[in-house]
């Protein structure tokens, strides 16, 4: 480059450069609207839709849950509306700072923050942990004011779930919950983790999940970048769930579980001309209003650590051998088979069958078939199944229910056994043996049933017409095929089971205090453990002999039938006055509450009451002083057993309807 | 463009034909950032109209200023700005943390901000002494060199990317204008090519490292860096052809655009004036930048051309980065708008700009050569 470089040289350069960086900054500005029309005109759609999403922010409005109500339209389970507090744990800063800071503003005990601290840690961040519900407006509102300094707390007015009558209902209806990851996993939907959003757990709340739940509503809310809300968009209702209407008589079921006092065990009532459950009860039970919220932690240990299991339903999932309940059932196929029923044998205190006795549990002397039933004489038995097969006598008591599995929605019900040859040679690889069928004869053995199977045989028994438990109800009226009995085959059945209560039988306590209603009934014991460890009726509660009763009412035109079934109750004795109570409830409910409160008074309240105390007792003895739980809102009274009193005496003044749903003042949800 | 009106003469030496939709600018950019402050015009667009008509009363005194006194004022202005620059290091060292400005009672200076139009003053003037002769030497590359990269790692340590980028580029346009050796520019290109990476890897502060990680795929981390450019672009898209209309910006009002009154006020305006107010702005930076370098085309002397030339090349160089970076074209590096963004350094650096321009503009008038 020698060029000689001259003063216009460089000018030239000069304007040459300048037009080059005036085509570049020309090129660059061309670049820029390019740019921008490419953003603001072709992707304009895409753009404008993150802006919306960004602007707005939708909230699912947990959707009511629709009631479940009794035959006669009256919540067994319904909604009440309360403030609540949820925590989002993905959303929280400071978890242990949080719940301080919570606990403080709600007035926590320390065994509560514990709780939450516990929920916070294990709900690995993916759902909505309930705080406290049925809040006071007072301390919603100290929470909501504390807001900034809580991210991740959701104050909320919702609905919680209310059962009126608590732990009566709680193995029937189970109980509703926030969802946990499995269950979020199997229905991988925005409202299961919507703060407030229960669905059904257990028993017919989780069966009929999707008919209760209903449609969530949604809040379209415009939202500042932090999450601040600036102002509501729009409002869509939820639409709430559908009822389920139950065949449970309300008030009955109510009774039958408060009866049971302080054993453990169940009562199942079923009507005799539909097969309608009208009752199954099961006892000891947990609070399903206080599950719904979340399970505290005493209350956990308190119903786990009960050797009477809380946590099982034992109508559907209790297993006792059925004992002398199924004698009658036993006699009928006799009667079936031929055998004539003045036909007596002499009792002797028991049969020798191989090498080996079977004491009947007194000298009957000469035993005809009434005879047997109304005083449970073995002997009888051990004779006439031996004549008849046991083979038969087993076929026939599937027929009459037991062993079955019934077409009923429930979460499990267990089978139980009925044994047969076939049955014992499969399970155990062993020959059925003579005394075998002895032992099946009366009842033990490998037997094993469940308390609605007993009652389901104890209606079919009491009408010859093959009834199925049913417990939705809806506007059909059930076809019930006859079974096939001759009627004065079951006239004497009925008569030898009347006699049990009614004549010289071994129930006679269980008379009913009724005039014109008689009720027929067979007891039953249950051996436990064998005579040589504990004589059934004292020692140690876990070795008394499960107590039995099955029965129908009025005899001689069955109505109702059921079975109640007490856990080493030592002796059908403590099975039968619960029995006589339940029925007099059912055609007198005033009696049957005379009786009831005098009951009450001993035992230290009701169920619900009790439950409550053993929680402040076990709490206390954890060392940790918990707050009463709150009063149990006088909402939907109309279920529980006084209710049922005060329905009949109105219904004198107002003779064609009871007044029904508009008595029940439930809240309009 | 010939008026119909006749001014009187001081008057009508006044260019116009920028100063309007200079205004028109600066009025437009106070109407989105009153839209900015939620329909307010405090915090931010009274204070931008406030300063633009203290910065304007500034540029029009320059205008006055003879061109031998800029020549005169040259060296020793670049002094002054480098012993300020060097002071903030000081004080800054002192006060233990990085610091960008200078405070003297109200006024708080930020030399990194003067030095941008004085680098180009300074280079202007040396290469103006330059004898022609020497431009193929080694004469015409390292004083100038050394001139830019005192400043420049002053500031770099500040750290402030940004300017440094701001006054590499003012001082090599004018190096570029100057009519030193094509080959050299080439060559470093190809150096900076090399460098970059090293650079990247070498030089960056972790936070810089970041933002260019993020320009490169902001979606590498949506809550982050990225976040701005994404909602900017957000912002800039859902605005679409006519805008959601004034006061109406979801992103702007409900604060998910970041720096909406000042690093990305361009895309607080997109979103409210859609493309036509973005095509409104880009012309009248177009405007102002074409008078600029005619300004310096019609310049009679090698000072007065460079001059005006990296007055108009730093204008552009915040204009086209700050547009770049909005769009999703060029890294977050913190650099305002022009005229539109809230902020007092940014307008008085431009209004130097232009009050240099409008001086050279007037020199142009006057046309008689600074003599060397």
């Amino acid at each position: 480059m020698a060029k000689p470089v001259s003063s216009n040289n460089l000018k030239h350069t000069f304007e040459r450069r300048t037009f080059v960086v005036g085509a570049v900054q020309g090129g660059i500005g061309l670049l820029l609207a390019a740019r921008m029309g490419y953003i603001a005109v072709a992707e304009n759609e895409k753009y404008l839709m993150e802006a919306e999403s960004n602007r707005v922010n939708l909230t699912l409005i947990p959707p009511r849950r629709g009631w479940i109500l009794d035959r006669n339209g009256s919540p067994l389970a319904s909604n009440r509306a309360d403030f609540r507090v949820d925590i989002i744990p993905e959303r929280v800063d400071d978890v242990e700072a949080t719940v301080e800071m919570l606990g403080d503003l709600l007035d926590f005990e320390p065994a509560q923050k514990q709780d939450l601290a516990d929920n916070l840690q294990n709900a690995a961040g993916f759902s909505a942990v309930p705080v406290a519900s049925g809040l006071r407006y007072e301390k919603f509102a100290a929470v909501s004011v504390r807001l900034p300094e809580l991210p991740g707390v959701v104050p909320q007015r919702g609905y919680s779930r209310y059962y009126p009558t608590g732990p009566s209902v709680g193995h029937l209806l189970g109980y509703v919950g926030a969802a946990s990851r499995e269950e979020y996993d199997e229905e991988p939907i925005p409202l299961l983790v919507t703060p407030g959003f229960k669905l059904g757990k257990d028993g017919l709340e989780q069966q009929f999940e999707q008919q209760l739940r209903g449609e969530a509503g949604a809040r379209r809310v415009e939202v500042t970048a932090s999450g601040k809300i600036v102002r509501d968009l729009e409002t869509r209702e939820d639409i709430q769930g559908d009822a389920v209407r139950l065949t449970i008589d309300g008030p009955l079921q109510d009774y039958a579980a408060r009866r049971l006092g302080l054993e453990s065990g169940s009562v199942v009532v079923m009507d005799c001309l539909t097969g309608d459950l009208l009752c199954m009860a099961s006892m000891p039970s947990f609070d399903p209003n206080s599950f719904s919220d979340g399970i505290g932690r005493i209350e956990y240990q308190m119903l786990s650590e009960n050797d009477r299991v809380p946590l099982r339903n034992k109508v559907l999932k209790g297993l006792y051998p059925p004992g002398s309940t199924i004698k009658p059932m036993h006699c009928m196929e006799f009667l079936q088979e031929g055998i004539d029923p003045e036909e007596t044998i002499i009792c002797a205190g028991g049969r020798r069958v191989g090498n080996r006795f079977f004491r009947c549990h007194s000298n009957h002397g000469s035993v005809n078939m009434a005879k047997a039933i109304y005083s449970s004489c073995d002997s009888y038995f051990y004779d006439f199944a031996r004549r008849v097969g046991f083979d038969k006598v087993a076929a026939f008591a599937e027929r009459m229910g037991l062993g079955q599995q019934y077409p009923l929605p429930v979460t499990s019900q267990f089978y139980g056994t009925v044994p047969n040859p076939a049955w014992k040679k499969e399970k155990f690889g062993r020959e059925w043996q003579d005394f075998d069928t002895v032992n099946a004869s009366i009842g033990q053995g490998y037997y094993l049933t469940n308390p609605l199977q007993l009652a389901v045989m104890s209606a079919r028994l009491a009408t010859g017409k093959n009834l199925l438990p049913r417990l939705i109800l809806d506007d059909s009226t059930p076809v019930v095929d006859d079974l096939g009995f001759a009627p004065e085959h079951i006239e004497y059945v009925r008569r030898a089971m009347n006699d049990v209560v009614n004549g010289p039988g071994t129930a006679r306590r269980a008379r009913l205090p009724i005039d014109g209603v008689q009720m027929a009934g067979k007891t039953g014991t249950a051996q436990v453990v064998s005579l040589s460890v504990s004589d059934g009726r004292s020692g140690p509660w876990k070795y008394r002999d499960h107590g039995l009763f099955v029965f129908f009412a009025p005899f001689d035109n069955p109505r109702y039938a059921g079975a109640v079934v007490i856990e080493h109750g030592g002796g059908s004795g403590s099975a039968y006055p619960v029995a006589r109570d339940v029925m007099t409830f059912l055609f007198d409910p005033q009696k049957g509450l005379e009786a009831l409160h005098a009951l009450e008074k001993q035992w230290g309240g009701t169920a619900q009451e009790r439950l409550d105390a053993d929680y402040m007792r076990f709490a206390e003895a954890a060392g940790v002083d918990i707050p009463a739980p709150p009063d149990p809102i006088t909402l939907a009274r109309q279920v529980e057993a006084e209710a049922r009193a005060e329905a009949d005496a109105y219904q004198d003044a107002v003779r064609d309807n009871r007044i029904g749903n508009a008595q029940t003042g439930g809240e309009p949800t | 463009m010939k008026r119909a009106v006749t001014l009187p003469a001081p008057l009508a030496e006044i260019p116009w034909g920028m100063l309007v939709p200079l205004c028109a600018l600066v009025a437009f950019g106070a109407a989105v950032l009153h839209s900015a402050a939620g329909g307010s015009m405090s915090p931010y667009a009274g204070s931008h109209l406030l300063r633009f008509a203290i910065f304007a009363l500034m540029a029009l005194v320059m205008w006055r200023i003879p061109r031998d006194w800029t020549f005169l004022m040259a060296y020793p202005g670049y002094v002054v700005v480098l012993l300020l620059l060097l002071g903030v290091e000081i004080l800054g060292q002192v006060g233990g943390g990085s610091q960008r400005w200078l405070e003297a009672g109200p006024i708080r200076i930020q030399p990194s901000e003067l030095m941008k139009p004085t680098i180009v003053l300074v280079l202007a003037s040396y290469f103006h002494t330059l004898p022609v002769g020497l431009i193929n030497t080694w004469r015409a590359i390292v004083p100038p060199a050394a001139l830019m990269v005192m400043p420049m790692g002053l500031v770099l340590m500040q750290p402030d990317l940004g300017t440094t980028l701001a006054i590499a580029f003012g001082g090599a346009i004018v190096i570029f204008l100057a009519g030193l050796p094509m080959r050299w520019f080439v060559g470093a290109g190809l150096a900076g090519v090399i460098i970059a990476p090293l650079a990247y890897f070498f030089g960056l502060q972790d936070y810089q490292r970041r933002r260019v990680d993020t320009f490169l795929d902001p979606e590498s981390d949506p809550q982050g860096a990225g976040y701005h450019i994404i909602q900017s672009k957000i912002a800039i898209g859902s605005g679409g052809i006519p805008g959601k209309g004034f006061g109406e910006g979801s992103q702007s009002h409900l604060d998910y655009l970041p720096e909406p009154h000042t690093d990305f006020v361009f895309a607080t305006m997109a979103e409210e004036w859609g493309l036509l107010g973005g095509i409104f702005v880009l012309l009248v930076f177009g405007i102002i930048l074409r008078w600029g370098l005619n300004v310096a085309r019609a310049a009679p002397d090698r000072f007065s051309r460079l001059l005006a030339g990296g007055l108009t090349a730093t204008i552009f160089f915040y204009v086209a980065i700050n547009l770049m970076m909005v769009m999703g074209l060029a890294p977050v590096v913190g650099i305002p708008l022009p005229f539109m963004s809230h902020g007092g350094s940014s307008m008085m650096t431009n209004m130097i700009c232009i009050g240099g321009l409008m001086m050279v503009d007037r020199w142009n008038r006057q046309s008689s050569p600074l003599s060397n």
